[in-house]
C-alpha cells in the first residue's frame, strides 16, 4: 500500500512541480510552489521522517510561500497578467535536477546506507542539534537573533 | 463505573473495529482514522453551531438585549435556520475572479482548521492521531492557513479583499512567533513535542490540592496569557480583528463570497478557535485533568470541554467588551512587547527547572518575569501621556 502512495505522491508532487515551472501567472506558480512542498512533506512522512516533513510545510509554506507572495506584490504591478512563455524555468530545474543526479550518482557512500535501526524521532534530533551540532544551531540562533533586532529596529519610531 | 463511563468513547471505537477482524489490516486501519475522523467532525460541528448561536445569546446578553430567541426553544434552533439560508444563497463568483484559487481558498482554510483539531487529547487514551510532534504538526497546519487567507483575498480580484488578506497576514505572522515560542518553554520543561505526554505532565497535585498544572507557576501563567493573546489575533477575533474590519474594508478577504463559501469561512474561523484554545488548555490549563482530586470520577472529555468553553466565554466576553484595535498598535504590541515577554517565558522556565522545580523556582521565575515587565513598561513609556496623534501622510 505504502509503494503505491508513493508513486501517487511523487506524480502529483512532480505534476505541481512542473506547473510551478511552467504556469503564465506568477501567483498561480507559488501556489503550485506549494503543493510541491506538501508533496515532499508527505513523501518525507511516509519514510516516517515526520520531524523534517513537518518543518518543511512549516518553513516553506508558513515563511518561504508567504514571503515570496509578499515579493511579489510589493515589487510588481503586473501581477495577474500573464508573462509570457518562460522556458528558463524549467531550463533551470531541469539543469539543477542533472547537477543533482549527477552529484549523488558520483558519491560513494550513497549507495551503501547502513539500515537504521532506530526510527529517526524529533528527540533524536534534538539531541544531535544539542550535541554535535551545537555550535552550527547557536550560529544559526545568533543570525535569528541579529534578524529579529534588526526587525525591531525598522518598526522603532523615529526620534522627531 | 466511573472508569467505564471516562472510557465510554474509546470502548465503542474499540467494539467497532472489533466486528472487522476479518478484514486485513490496513482496512482496519483506515477504518480506525475514519472513526476518529467521523467523531471530531461530528462532535466540531455540532460544537460550531451551538457555539454560533451562544455567542449571539451572550453578546446580547453583554449588550442588553434578548438575541435569537425566536427559531425553536430558547433559540437554540437558529444554527439550523442559519445553515439552511447559507447553502440556499446564490454562490457569487466574481466575473474578474481567478476561478480556481477563488474556489480553492475556503477549503483549504477549512481543512487546515479541522486538521489542526486531529492532534488535541481530548480525554484519557482519546488523542484522535498520536503524532510524534503534535504540537509542530499542529503549527505547521496552522501556518498554511496564511496561505489560505491570501489566496481568498487575491483570487477574489477585489481592493477589499487584498487589503483584508495583507492584513490577515501582516498580523499573522507577527503573532504566529510568540504563540510558538511561549509554547516552548512548556515543551523545554515536559521534554517532549507530543500533547499526551505534555498532559501527562501535570497530573498530580502540590501540597495535595493545587493542580500541577503549568499555568500555576509564573513562567506558565506568563506564557498562557501571551500565548492566549496571540491565539486570539491568529483566530482574527475582536480586538484583533482588523482583516475583516466591517466599518472599513467590508468583510477583508471574505468580501466576495457568498452563500456556503462564506458558511465555510466562518466555520474555519471558529473551529481555529476551538483549535488554539484547545491546545491552550492542553498546554496550561492540564488538559482533560480535574482540578480537584475529588472530581476525578468525572469523566475527563467533560474537564476538557469545560476547560474548552471556559476559554470560549473569554473570546465572546472580549468580543462583547473591547474596541478594535488599530493595525499600527497590533504590530507595536506584538513586536515590543509581546515577543520579548515569550523569550521572558523561555529564560524564567530555565530558571525554575534549575532551581529546582520548587518554591524557590517559583519565585526565582517570578523574579525574573518581574523584572522583564518592569523594564519593557519603562522602555516603552506606558506612562507617556498621549498627545493629540499627527497624521503624515506620504507625499
Amino acid at each position: 500500500m505504502s509503494s503505491a502512495a508513493v508513486v501517487i505522491i511523487a506524480i502529483l508532487t512532480l505534476a505541481a512541480a512542473l506547473a510551478a515551472a511552467t504556469l503564465q501567472k506568477l501567483m498561480h506558480a507559488t501556489l503550485s510552489f506549494a503543493v510541491a512542498v506538501v508533496g515532499v512533506a508527505a513523501l518525507f512522512f511516509l519514510l516516517g521522517a515526520e520531524f523534517v516533513g513537518l518543518v518543511l510545510v512549516f518553513v516553506y509554506i508558513g515563511a518561504v510561500a508567504v514571503l515570496i507572495v509578499f515579493t511579489i506584490l510589493l515589487t510588481r504591478r503586473d501581477v495577474g497578467k500573464d508573462r509570457g512563455a518562460n522556458w528558463g524555468g524549467p531550463f533551470l530545474a531541469v539543469a539543477v535536477f542533472g547537477a543533482l543526479t549527477w552529484a549523488i550518482l558520483k558519491t560513494q557512500s550513497v549507495a551503501i546506507v547502513a539500515p537504521h535501526d532506530r526510527a529517526v524521532t524529533v528527540k533524536r534530533i534534538g539531541e544531535a542539534l544539542m550535541t554535535s551540532y551545537v555550535w552550527p544551531l547557536q550560529c544559526v540562533g545568533l543570525l535569528l537573533t541579529a534578524a529579529l533586532i534588526g526587525a525591531l529596529v525598522l518598526v522603532m519610531e523615529e526620534k522627531r | 463505573m466511573s472508569k467505564s463511563v471516562d472510557q465510554i468513547f474509546v470502548s465503542a471505537k474499540q467494539w467497532l473495529l472489533s466486528q472487522l477482524t476479518a478484514a486485513p489490516s490496513w482496512v482496519v486501519q483506515i477504518a480506525s482514522s475514519l472513526a476518529n475522523i467521523f467523531a471530531l467532525l461530528a462532535v466540531f460541528l455540532t460544537l460550531f453551531a451551538l457555539m454560533s448561536v451562544l455567542e449571539r445569546k451572550i453578546l446580547g446578553r453583554i449588550q442588553n438585549r434578548y438575541g435569537p430567541n425566536r427559531v425553536g426553544p430558547f433559540g437554540l434552533l437558529q444554527p439550523v435556520a442559519d445553515g439552511i439560508k447559507m447553502l440556499i444563497k446564490e454562490d457569487i463568483v466574481p466575473e474578474r475572479a481567478d476561478k480556481i484559487v477563488h474556489f480553492l481558498a475556503p477549503i483549504l482554510i477549512a481543512a487546515a482548521a479541522i486538521l489542526a483539531l486531529g492532534v488535541i487529547p481530548y480525554g484519557r487514551n482519546m488523542t484522535p492521531f498520536t503524532i510524534d510532534g503534535g504540537i509542530l504538526f499542529f503549527f505547521a497546519v496552522g501556518s498554511t492557513t496564511e496561505l489560505a487567507i491570501f489566496m481568498a483575498g487575491w483570487g477574489s480580484n477585489n481592493k477589499f479583499s487584498m487589503l483584508g488578506a495583507m492584513r490577515a497576514i501582516a498580523q499573522m505572522i507577527s503573532y504566529e512567533l510568540p504563540l510558538i515560542i511561549t509554547v516552548l518553554p512548556v515543551v523545554m520543561v515536559v521534554g517532549s513535542l507530543t500533547p499526551d505526554r505534555i498532559v501527562a505532565a501535570q497530573a498530580g497535585y502540590t501540597f495535595g490540592f493545587v493542580p500541577r498544572w503549568f499555568v500555576f507557576t509564573p513562567w506558565g501563567a506568563t506564557a498562557f496569557i501571551l500565548f492566549f493573546v496571540s491565539g486570539l489575533v491568529e483566530s482574527n477575533r475582536t480586538p484583533f480583528d482588523v482583516p475583516e474590519g466591517e466599518s472599513e474594508i467590508v468583510a477583508g478577504h471574505m468580501t466576495e463570497y457568498s452563500g456556503f463559501k462564506y458558511a465555510t469561512f466562518f466555520m474555519a474561523e471558529y473551529i481555529g478557535m476551538f483549535a488554539i484554545t484547545g491546545l491552550a488548555a492542553t498546554l496550561f490549563l492540564g488538559g482533560w485533568h480535574s482540578p480537584v482530586s475529588a472530581l476525578e470520577f468525572i469523566p475527563s472529555y467533560v474537564w476538557f470541554f469545560a476547560k474548552l468553553s471556559a476559554l470560549l466565554f473569554v473570546y465572546i466576553w472580549l468580543r462583547g467588551t473591547l474596541p478594535r484595535t488599530r493595525v499600527d498598535q497590533i504590530m507595536n504590541f506584538a513586536w515590543k512587547f509581546i515577543l520579548p515577554m515569550s523569550f521572558t517565558c523561555v529564560i524564567a522556565a530555565a530558571v525554575w527547572h534549575y532551581a529546582g522545580r520548587g518554591l524557590r523556582g517559583w519565585l526565582w521565575s517570578l523574579l525574573v518575569i518581574a523584572i522583564v515587565y518592569n523594564a519593557l513598561s519603562m522602555l516603552l513609556d506606558t506612562q507617556r501621556k498621549f498627545a493629540p496623534r499627527i497624521y503624515r501622510f506620504a507625499e
